[in-house]
């Protein structure tokens, strides 16, 4: 259990220094960055409390939002994703969810993609309308959206790949 | 009260949700407003030093590039120096230094951003360093922002690249026609020039500086030069698109303005 909460603790921080440090300053085509960050709110063990997610993930964003001065949009788009993810995780993985035996490192692809697919473009949406903050510019904050999110899914899942252990 | 206690326990996910989303919304319309967000900035000593020990290592890669720079500007004060009317002789008294209103101080920018529509810069000066809110931030070629939160050792500067925040009175350089600078949020190397009167006469090209109307900065300091114009929908004023000298994607060395009679000014207008 303790080693548990020692690995959350260490992707959190990592999460946010690598966001904030790297993945902040690639600006691809002047403004599409990637916000990798919200890994931690797709792979936090599902089994756990949700209300702990729901305030872990505040305080996720809220770090970011400190380093980046985006007042809140951060943690207002983490913790609208960590309320919605036992619905999105039910719509992805179907009755493996139900059982509550789902577990991250032994899931296929497909539905993986789907899920974090559905995760980044809820957050993202809430992030840049947020960011932007005007009616009148809803095709640039659907533009920016789209481009950021092909941008993260890709991301996601080559990570994802990278560090999931294999134990099947 | 055994149903309301039980209610709550039952909705417990969804009130926390809903308290904490409407915190994150209370920040961000915070940030929104001018001089208001208090609690979430950079400027702080821990993210303030992590950007500083990234830029420690990361400023090697554009020396180059600054390099480059700082010695075009040393060219071009050598040039002034040298072909001035001044005489430096013995009698000569210069009186210029006797009433100076601006005072420079050099800083660095530790953390830039520019693909955000609200961009907000982080220089390693601070209250230690006496840098105080709604001091001016310029490069050799531009100006960059205005000072708004300042830790012991850090401060956060509001870019020209800001949608709500950044006003910045600025002109014409060849006429006194002057309007306020702002940004659309799409092209870092454009701003907007609204507000200049219609019968101002412009052209493709013409400088923009600034107007030295606010206490900020002082007259005279390059913006950029005019891209394209068209009048408003009223049709009594400009829009001008401006582009920008200083490349606010490359910025490293900048210089603070501090305009020392800038209390007496506000006192003034404030009577």
């Amino acid at each position: 259990m303790n080693s548990a909460i020692t690995g959350n603790i260490i992707r959190f921080i990592a999460l946010v220094l690598v966001q904030v440090v790297i993945f902040n300053h690639i600006n691809f085509y002047g403004y599409i960055n990637p916000y990798i960050y919200i890994l931690f709110i797709a792979f936090f063990p599902v089994k756990d409390n949700r209300t702990t997610l729901i305030l872990i993930s505040f305080f996720l964003g809220l770090s970011i939002d400190i380093f980046l001065d985006s007042g809140g949009i951060h943690a207002a788009a983490s913790v609208f994703i960590a309320y919605i993810r036992p619905v999105l995780l039910k719509s992805s993985f179907g009755t493996m969810y139900e059982h509550q035996t789902i577990r991250f490192s032994g899931i296929d692809l497909g539905p993986k993609i789907v899920y974090i697919t559905l995760l980044v473009l809820a957050h993202h949406l809430i992030l840049f309308s947020l960011e932007i903050f005007s009616i009148s510019k809803i095709i640039f904050i659907l533009q920016k959206t789209l481009f950021s999110s092909i941008f993260t899914i890709l991301l996601s899942i080559i990570i994802s790949v990278i560090f999931s252990k294999n134990t099947k | 009260m055994q149903q309301i206690i039980n209610f709550i326990i039952r909705n417990k996910n969804f009130l926390l949700f809903l308290l904490l989303f409407f915190i994150a919304i209370v920040f961000t319309i915070q940030s929104h407003s001018y001089h208001k967000s208090k609690f979430i900035n950079s400027a702080n000593f821990v993210s303030g030093g992590v950007y500083n020990s990234v830029n420690n290592i990361s400023e090697y890669f554009n020396l180059k590039s600054q390099n480059q720079l700082l010695s075009e500007e040393n060219n071009r004060l050598r040039e002034l120096l040298f072909n001035s009317e001044i005489d430096d002789d013995s009698t000569y008294f210069d009186s210029i230094s006797q009433n100076k209103s601006y005072r420079f101080s050099t800083a660095q920018v530790i953390k830039n951003s520019y693909s955000a529509t609200d961009n907000i810069l982080l220089i390693n000066k601070g209250q230690n360093n006496s840098i105080r809110q709604d001091f001016g931030v310029i490069t050799t070629k531009g100006i960059v922002g205005i000072v708004d939160k300042s830790s012991s050792r850090f401060s956060t500067v509001i870019s020209i690249l800001n949608t709500t925040n950044s006003s910045i009175s600025a002109g014409l350089k060849k006429t006194a026609h002057y309007g306020s600078l702002r940004w659309n949020g799409e092209n870092p190397q454009l701003v907007q020039l609204i507000d200049v009167p219609i019968n101002a006469r412009i052209n493709i090209g013409d400088t923009i500086v600034t107007s030295g109307q606010s206490s900020i900065f002082p007259k005279g300091i390059p913006i950029g030069a005019i891209q394209d114009f068209k009048n408003d929908v009223a049709e009594n004023f400009y829009e001008i698109n401006v582009k920008l000298f200083n490349d606010m994607t490359n910025l490293e060395h900048v210089y603070i303005i501090e305009n020392i009679h800038k209390e007496e000014i506000e006192n003034l207008l404030n009577e």
